[in-house]
């Protein structure tokens, strides 16, 4: 494992400058901002409102990896919680639709976190299970239709707004400082990535680290949960099959753009947020530019490729590597 | 045994072997030799070069000096692939195979019989039936090699081995996970190979095994070649002096007068604590302000105790006592509550986090110990390692760099920081010295002391004996896992230690 001072996230965050002005140069108003009927409006609000569920995701799976785990369950958690969440979205309160579908996100984490904690499943495999079982779970709730929903309650938390900002993004932005507070605000955010970063000598410090992954999956499955009732309230109904499909791959993308290894200890919950911000940020950006979204992965792959060569140490010269490959990537697309 | 005294030439010959680690001698010019038919043992402490010098002559770390003959020619092996070629092959304690594949395709597997580009697997079979059975072995090949046992997994290994034309079969520690029957067909196979003019490495920490088997035995100590004589001609005593590094003659107490150590209380009592199969039932008492030292050669269950102490491996029997009320000790957290402390020997995967700051490794133990909820602010961490930076002169004095960025004397001491900043009862040091520099192994013994006066209950791990005669107030001999002896006064010396250390089980000894 290589040993690094701890990390700033420049890198990062000049990716998804960079990227941003890139989606500039293909659509000039990308950065025209419009305030209707007390939201605004543009494409780079439509960032941050599109990247709002793996963002949600991102904040949940940063934890887990930091801990040498990853939570391949989330998008079928997604799935999941969007069911129960607008299932019941007509015929109860909202407090109530809350209460289950979050209740049941963290559930499903803490099926996770006995899995990986208590019997000792490589967590890969653990999370496979309701990787698979969960969209079949969704799927028996919406007994295998497409749900919908008309309750305003519940549609607000899709495309509502909070003094202005799209409720996705406000919601995002909750957890985010939630999570925080919660892990860098008291030890815990120190007690996983000691257990990340050596496990046996966690435990001999006599720190729970059973307890701290059980914990830990159970967040993970509660913003999946939370990103479901998003995902869910934005269409105003629920597609068992699709809601939430491959964004696993993608949250887990976004944390380890953050800067967080697969190997566990260090991590950054704000930079895992930017990191799924910066994938968003490349999918409009693929979209305004008019180009055929299959061009999306590919690009998508480069500039992972290059986010990751600038992490790494044996690369000197960070940022200069990344504007260059950055750089040659895009240049490259636009040819005819 | 087979006869040496007629002086074969030699089948492999080392000499001058050096190899260096970043400034770390691992390996100080030496020599070895190995004539055909031989069983010679590989001894020493952990540290001594053993595997080092497995690894150089078989090219899985390129010699920096020294050279090296087989049969005569000088042969210098690049990897592990090379030196199998040349004839020198390797079975390590983890037998490297394929536990899910069969018997017959581990056994040739990469060269396996084939017509026409497929395998025959019935030829395949049948050769492996036959190469077994020159080990006595008469096992179904096509099961998977797991469903057997370890020996047996072995003896698969060493076939294998064998079957490309080695010369020389290293085995390293081939017999720490069997049982005494399984050593048995171990030492059958051996003796079968040897007799064929199979020259044989045989790498252990079983002296019983070494005397049962071996016709020479060759003793590394800190990358140096301590002595090497045939078997006959070297006592256990002696062989344990060798590994040891102790001249008897030298041995003489340095302990500071008993201190009135004697009328302090009790801290924690075990009484016939014991986990089958790890260590047999021992007593252990320690007091405040006392030092209680266990020694005994690697494997004899010194770690094993303290790990029952720390609740690291929860005892099956007996019973434990601390301020003479029953305490039960099942897992770390129980420890530290308990006020216990421990530094594993294992510092870099039992020990530091390495990724994390010297102030956070430092702030971990008393944090778990507070709760996740009321965390250290970021001035009490501060605070925290700025005190034990300069206290124990942790080096460089910088609390935000990374630990596994500094060298192991002051990784072991800013472990010793993490559980001196929850002011432990009790603290369980296992081997504190160990790869560190000298000057800071003077430093630990002088801090160990200051502990001790301070009124800190003790328990020390150490192979370096005649350190531990200098700080201990009793010493724990341990052999076979089993607390032997229990010395005190002037019993603590390191001749009497090393004496204990030697004695065969009584039946052995008369023979």
């Amino acid at each position: 494992m290589a040993l690094r001072l701890p990390r700033i996230g420049t890198s990062q965050i000049v990716a998804l400058g960079l990227i941003l002005v890139a989606n500039w140069i293909v659509s000039p108003q990308f950065f025209d901002i419009r305030l209707q009927d007390g939201r605004l409006f543009g494409s780079l609000i439509d960032v941050f409102n599109r990247g709002a569920p793996v963002a949600l995701l991102s904040i949940g799976m940063v934890l887990v990896i930091a801990m040498r785990g990853i939570d391949l369950s989330v998008g079928a958690v997604m799935a999941i919680c969007g069911a129960i969440a607008a299932s019941l979205a007509d015929s109860h309160s909202l407090p109530v639709v809350l209460a289950a579908a979050l209740g049941a996100g963290l559930l499903c984490g803490l099926w996770n976190g006995l899995l990986v904690a208590v019997l000792g499943i490589q967590p890969i495999v653990a999370t496979l299970i309701l990787m698979v079982a969960g969209r079949g779970i969704a799927q028996l709730i919406t007994e295998g239709r497409i749900v919908t929903f008309t309750s305003p309650d519940l549609a607000f938390l899709g495309g509502g707004s909070v003094l202005g900002l799209p409720t996705p993004v406000v919601l995002t932005l909750g957890m985010m400082a939630l999570t925080l507070l919660l892990v860098r605000g008291t030890a815990l955010g120190l007690m996983i990535e000691a257990t990340g970063g050596n496990p046996r000598a966690s435990a001999l410090a006599g720190i729970g680290t059973r307890f701290i992954t059980v914990a830990v999956y159970m967040w993970s499955g509660l913003c999946a949960a939370l990103a479901g009732i998003v995902a869910s309230a934005d269409i105003l109904g629920a597609d068992a099959n699709n809601a939430g499909l491959w964004l696993e791959l993608d949250a887990i993308l976004a944390v380890v753009i953050g800067g967080t290894s697969l190997f566990g200890g260090r991590f950054s919950i704000l930079l895992a947020v930017v990191g799924a911000f910066i994938i968003q940020a490349m999918n409009t950006g693929i979209l305004l530019s008019g180009f055929p979204p299959e061009t999306n992965l590919v690009v998508k792959a480069v500039v992972v490729l290059a986010v990751l060569l600038a992490q790494s140490p044996r690369l000197g010269g960070h940022l200069a590597g990344l504007g260059v490959l950055f750089n040659r990537s895009k240049s490259g697309g636009r040819r005819p | 045994m087979h006869a040496t005294e007629t002086l074969p030439p030699p089948l492999l010959a080392l000499t001058g072997f050096s190899k260096s680690f970043a400034g770390f001698t691992a390996l100080d010019r030496v020599d070895f030799t190995l004539r055909a038919g031989e069983i010679h043992a590989l001894l020493g402490e952990n540290g001594a070069g053993k595997s080092t010098l497995i690894k150089a002559m078989t090219g899985v770390v390129a010699r920096d000096a020294g050279t090296m003959t087989l049969d005569g020619v000088a042969i210098t092996p690049r990897s592990a692939q090379d030196a199998l070629a040349a004839g020198i092959a390797t079975v390590y304690q983890e037998v490297n195979l394929a536990p899910n594949l069969s018997v017959a395709q581990n056994l040739f597997l990469g060269r396996q019989p084939t017509r026409f580009g497929l395998v025959r697997e019935g030829e395949m079979r049948r050769r492996a039936r036959a190469l077994l059975s020159e080990f006595g072995l008469s096992i179904d090949v096509s099961a998977p090699l797991e469903s057997y046992s370890v020996a047996i997994q072995h003896i698969v290994a060493i076939a294998r081995a064998v079957d490309q034309s080695a010369r020389v079969l290293i085995l390293d520690e081939p017999t720490a996970s069997l049982d005494a029957h399984e050593v048995e067909v171990l030492f059958a196979a051996m003796r079968q190979l040897a007799a064929r003019g199979i020259g044989i490495v045989f790498v252990t920490h079983f002296l019983d095994q070494v005397y049962a088997i071996c016709d020479r035995i060759t003793v590394l100590r800190n990358g140096r070649l301590a002595g090497s004589a045939p078997v006959e001609e070297l006592p256990r005593l002696d062989l344990v002096r060798l590994m040891l590094g102790r001249e008897l003659s030298e041995a003489t107490s340095r302990r500071p007068p008993a201190s009135a150590g004697e009328s302090r209380a009790d801290v924690a009592t075990f009484r016939g604590v014991g986990k089958a199969g790890t260590i047999a039932p021992f007593d252990l008492s320690l007091r405040a302000g006392h030092v209680v030292g266990l020694a005994g050669l690697l494997g004899s269950g010194r770690t094993e105790t303290v790990r029952l102490v720390f609740g690291v491996d929860p005892a099956d029997c007996g019973q434990a006592e601390v301020d003479g009320r029953r305490a039960a000790i099942g897992s770390p957290r129980e420890a530290m509550a308990l006020g216990f402390g421990y530094c594993p020997e294992e510092r870099k995967t039992e020990g530091i986090v390495a990724e994390l700051t010297v102030r956070e490794n430092i702030a971990l133990a008393l944090q778990a110990r507070r709760g996740a909820l009321s965390p250290l602010s970021r001035r009490e961490q501060d605070a925290l390692a700025a005190k034990f930076i300069g206290l124990l002169d942790i080096r460089p004095p910088d609390p935000e760099r990374p630990v596994g960025l500094l060298s192991g004397g002051n990784q072991q001491k800013v472990l010793l920081a993490r559980w001196l900043a929850t002011a432990p009862r009790l603290l369980i040091l296992d081997e504190p010295t160990r790869g560190i520099d000298v000057g800071a192994h003077a430093e630990i013994i002088g801090l160990i002391r200051d502990l001790c006066r301070e009124g800190m209950a003790l328990l020390v791990v150490s192979s370096e004996l005649e350190e531990l005669v200098t700080y201990a107030d009793e010493v724990v001999v341990l052999r076979d896992r089993a607390h032997v002896a229990r010395l005190s006064g002037a019993e603590i010396e390191v001749s009497t230690i090393l004496a204990t250390i030697a004695q065969a089980p009584a039946c052995a000894d008369a023979a």
